[in-house]
């Protein structure tokens, strides 16, 4: 089923472009990892889902962007309840200045949970889902800046999964980790697939192999081209993609 | 040029910069001498006019008396020993009592005989309280001579009245300036924090760029007005709309200075919480707004918590700056020397007192010593508010990382 | 999601945000508007009395006409006397801190000592500067007397405006300097001091600024009540601004009539601080554009 769709997007900073007409269709349960060199708009374009880019001053988009086939840049739709619908992990780790357990309980209380019982359950169901509980169950109550870098990042995952987005925006989520704490992540994105739709913006052409079904290439915010991973990886139809994942720029 | 030279010339500079290096350091070392030599040497004084002596009689059991018994004695407001640790009623006697006890001729044309007749009286009189000049203290004096008003610290942080120039003992309590000073700064921030934090969250995080550019520098020459200048304001504005409102007999009061300080204050707790706001990481507000919460929701429960330790410096600079005042306070708050009952009643804070009598203390006296010890008082005030400013800024830094 | 009606949450989220900011916003400009009001109150009030002859001519009939003449003078003699001792000291000790010590426990310490002194109310000073200056050392109530006490409180703001200009400068330009065989200070007085100078020129003119209102520092070390004559060495006492506007509306022989008198120091002073803004701003915007270009 389709799950996030772009037609004809561009997009604008001010009056210089970072997206041209971008089409690009994602299925549901599946992982879409966006490569390419930096300042190619991957994060532009990933932060197109969640509205995370109306935040930006002085911007415009034109063409549409759907989820589940509506377009949610249209009047009428509630960006809060949008960014429900969507999770997003950021490049470096950045919990709140909370108790990890209020991390993970944060987005319940803001969309108006109350229910304390409920709130437990949840937290603890998302921090066993991102593989976290085990080291972390005896110090709910502690600040979330005591844990680690890689955990703290796959509490920001949990985080992201409390609220049970139907897709989840990930930009650059392991670039600020060590190998270890990487592949944790990584085998997590396996786990998730089953149940969201994932975006990964990555530099990490081993990850992107590893961990996608389909890859879209990037290159001055154009798309490149897009398909299965494996396609991508080992027979593209363009020469810049070649170039790109044999390391020749970028 | 000449190795030799240049290498001497290198080290002769190196040692004239450390040297200025060191100056601040060798100024707040100055700073506390002076202040706490001053200040710490009124303790032990006498708050009694000098050259002035107390003496009771020899079967009297009381053996010091406090500079604010002296006046109640004289004032008659305790009129028996009891109140005192002794026993019997006070019978008050001054050089000019002499008269009822001896005549002209006993006492001598040229007083020559004046400091044995009080000898005798309060040889004689078991309840008497006696107060002369040193000088008529005969040489095998009868009586018992006590220590009368010296000035300790409990009479100088309880005593309750603040009249340095009362005869003929000194009442050298600084209670009520003490809590003058912190009604008045208490206020003053009560006033300004809650806005000083609505203009900072505002600034940071709600206007826009523009507007944030002409208000920034607007606030900031707010804290270059001079104080004088504000205290000219208030007493020309604040205070009589503080009269009229109130309906007060005058309007010099405890809430003008507030009004003022909190005034005052406002740049300093505007900029520095909207420094410590600014500071949030940007991916941590987004963070939270991916989340579905709104902007209002982020702000309240991200970016508050995230700069609290700065918002919390912030008061209590803000307090510090309050307590400090000077010039604003003296011209508008009234400056009675009370214990405060109600902000808007007269008050009087420590730097007023110091600004407004060191002029006409005598150099090296005890008024001009007291003065001095406010001055300590208020040094040790502001300099544990910077301590704690540091501390919780600096712990800060420690847990982030 | 669980039982939460989405449109509702949504509005009263939506109701709570805009209130909140409508407020935010109000008391913003309210604070705005009283820094307004005060500056214009004193601005409407004052300015029909400055003259030519407020400026340059002397009190009169107990400070109820005539001018401020020698308050303006005392007050120049003050900052220049302060600026005099505190400028060059307090640059050095900046450049000391920033240029010649490593990091570590002096730097602390000179650091802590300077926040310290930053600290320390002004009245404090004042009684410093009374014990030291006026009686240990007999200066007497003087401007000499005054300038020090006002110097050193002026020190910590021109410490840190250089220290903060220094840090401005780049290393490369030092370690450029230092690769060329230069010493630690040519490369400090040829590189590094050229390139922070307007830095340090408006940490100067804002420390003018906080000199030229300071009141109680100069109660008791060189203010003069009613001094119908200018100084005319530095073991003279003077009248200077801010006092003489304390004096005047407060405990001058008539307080009513001398009120427009009052209105009119206010503005002077006022605008000697708007001055010193202004001129700091455009010295920072101005030279700060230039360095970039370099
Ligand atoms: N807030 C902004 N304001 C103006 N221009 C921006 C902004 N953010 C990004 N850009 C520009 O848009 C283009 C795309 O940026 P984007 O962050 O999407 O790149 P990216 O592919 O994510 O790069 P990287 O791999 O380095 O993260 C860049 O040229 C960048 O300079
Ligand atoms: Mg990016």
């Amino acid at each position: 089923m389709l799950k996030l769709e772009s037609k004809q997007v561009n997009f604008y900073y001010g009056s210089s472009p970072a997206l041209k007409d971008i089409n690009l269709e994602m299925e549901s349960n599946t992982v879409t990892a966006l490569i390419g060199p930096s300042g190619c708009g991957k994060s532009t374009y990933l932060r197109l889902f969640n509205r995370m880019n109306d935040l930006i001053d002085n911007t415009k988009l034109t063409g549409e962007v759907l989820i589940d086939g509506i377009d949610i840049y249209k009047k009428g739709i509630n960006v809060d309840t949008l960014r429900k619908m969507t999770g997003m992990v950021f490049q470096k780790p950045n919990p709140f200045p909370k108790s990890i357990f209020e991390n993970v309980a944060y987005g319940l209380r803001v969309n108006g949970i109350t229910d304390k019982q409920f709130i437990e359950e949840r937290v603890e169901t998302t921090i066993k889902q991102v593989v976290l509980w085990d080291e972390v169950k005896d110090k709910l109550k502690k600040s979330a800046f005591e844990l680690s870098g890689g955990q703290q990042q796959r509490l920001c995952i949990a985080r992201a999964l409390a609220i049970q987005p139907s897709v989840i925006l990930m930009d650059e989520p392991t670039s600020a980790l060590d190998p270890i704490s990487t592949s944790k992540v990584e085998e997590l994105i396996h786990e998730l697939k089953s149940k969201y739709t994932i975006v990964i913006v990555t530099h990490n052409m081993q990850q992107a192999a590893r961990v996608s079904d389909h890859t879209a290439f990037f290159y001055l915010g154009e798309l490149v081209e897009v398909g299965t991973t494996k396609k991508i990886f080992t027979n593209p139809t363009q020469e810049k993609t070649q170039n790109y994942i044999t390391g020749r720029f970028g | 040029m000449n190795p030799f030279f240049k290498k001497f010339s290198e080290k002769f500079i190196e040692g004239l910069l450390m040297i200025s290096g060191t100056v601040t350091s060798l100024t707040v070392v100055l700073i506390v001498f002076f202040l706490f030599k001053e200040g710490i040497s009124v303790f032990n004084k006498k708050a009694v006019e000098e050259g002035y002596v107390i003496a009771v009689n020899k079967s009297n059991k009381v053996n010091s008396i406090s500079p604010e018994d002296i006046k109640n004695i004289f004032d008659q407001k305790i009129t028996s020993w009891k109140d005192l640790g002794g026993k019997d009623s006070i019978i008050l006697f001054r050089l000019e009592d002499i008269s009822t006890y001896f005549t002209d001729e006993q006492i001598g044309e040229n007083f020559e005989r004046l400091p044995a007749c009080i000898s005798r009286v309060v040889d004689s009189i078991p309840q008497i309280f006696a107060f002369f000049p040193e000088k008529y203290m005969d040489k095998n004096f009868k009586g018992k001579e006590i220590e009368a008003g010296k000035i300790s610290f409990n009479t100088f942080f309880g005593g309750k009245e603040w009249f340095p120039t009362a005869q003929p003992a000194a009442q050298l309590g600084a209670k009520p300036l003490i809590l003058g000073t912190l009604w008045v700064s208490l206020g003053a921030i009560l006033l300004a924090l809650p806005l000083g934090l609505a203009a900072a969250i505002y600034m940071s995080e709600i206007a826009k760029d523009k507007v944030r550019r002409v208000m920034k520098p607007l606030i900031e020459l707010l804290a270059g007005i001079p104080s004088v200048v504000y205290g000219f304001f208030g007493l020309v504005v604040i205070v009589p709309a503080i009269q009229k409102l109130f309906n007060l007999p005058v309007g010099e009061t405890g809430l003008a200075g507030s009004i003022i300080l909190g005034i005052m204050a406002l740049p300093t707790i505007i900029t520095i919480s909207e420094d410590a706001m600014r500071n949030t990481p940007r991916s941590m507000k987004e963070a939270s707004l991916a989340l579905g919460a709104s902007k209002w929701q982020t702000i309240c429960r991200v970016v508050i918590p995230h700069s609290i330790s700065g918002i919390t410096a912030a008061a209590i600079l803000g307090i510090g700056r309050a307590i400090g005042e000077t010039m604003a306070v003296l011209m508008v708050t009234g400056n009675a020397a009370v214990i405060p009952h109600s902000i808007l009643e007269p008050m009087r804070t420590i730097p007023a007192t110091i600004a407004a009598e060191l002029g006409e203390a005598p150099n090296g006296g005890v008024h001009y010593k007291a003065l001095f010890a406010l001055g300590c008082i208020l040094f040790v005030m502001t300099l544990v508010i910077n301590l704690t400013v540091e501390f919780i800024t600096g712990s800060k830094k420690y847990k982030k990382h | 999601m669980k039982q939460v009606d989405e449109n509702k949450l949504a509005k009263s989220k939506k109701r709570k945000q805009s209130l909140a900011f409508f407020m935010f916003g109000f008391i913003g400009f309210v604070i705005v508007g009283i820094l307004l009001t005060v500056l214009s109150f004193i601005v409407f009030k004052g300015v029909s009395v400055i003259s030519w002859d407020f400026i340059t001519k002397m009190p009169e009939e107990g400070m109820t006409r005539g001018g401020i003449y020698p308050a303006i003078i005392g007050t120049l003699c003050l900052v220049g006397g302060s600026m005099i001792f505190a400028f060059p000291i307090g640059v050095m000790a900046a450049i000391y801190m920033n240029e010649y010590v490593r990091d570590g426990i002096i730097k602390k310490i000179i650091k802590q000592m300077t926040n310290n002194l930053s600290g320390i109310p002004s009245i404090v000073f004042g009684l410093f500067g009374m014990a030291l200056f006026v009686n240990k050392l007999g200066f007497g109530d003087s401007i000499l007397a005054g300038s020090l006490t006002l110097g050193l409180l002026a020190l910590p703001v021109v410490i840190r405006t250089t220290e903060e200009a220094l840090k401005g400068v780049d290393d490369t330009f030092r370690h450029a300097s230092l690769g060329l065989g230069a010493t630690k200070w040519q490369t400090t007085r040829r590189v590094v001091l050229p390139i922070a100078f307007p830095n340090i020129i408006t940490g100067l003119i804002l420390s003018v600024g906080r000199v030229s209102g300071e009141t109680a520092p100069i109660l008791f070390t060189v203010a003069a009540y009613f001094l119908p004559k200018l100084p005319t060495s530095i073991f003279d006492q003077a009248m200077a601004l801010p006092y003489h506007l304390y004096v005047i509306s407060t405990s001058g022989t008539n307080i009513e009539e001398s009120r427009p008198i009052a209105y009119g120091t206010a503005l002077v002073l006022i605008i000697i601080v708007l001055l010193t803004n202004i001129l700091a701003n455009f010295l920072r915007k101005y030279f700060g554009k230039k360095v970039k270009m370099n």
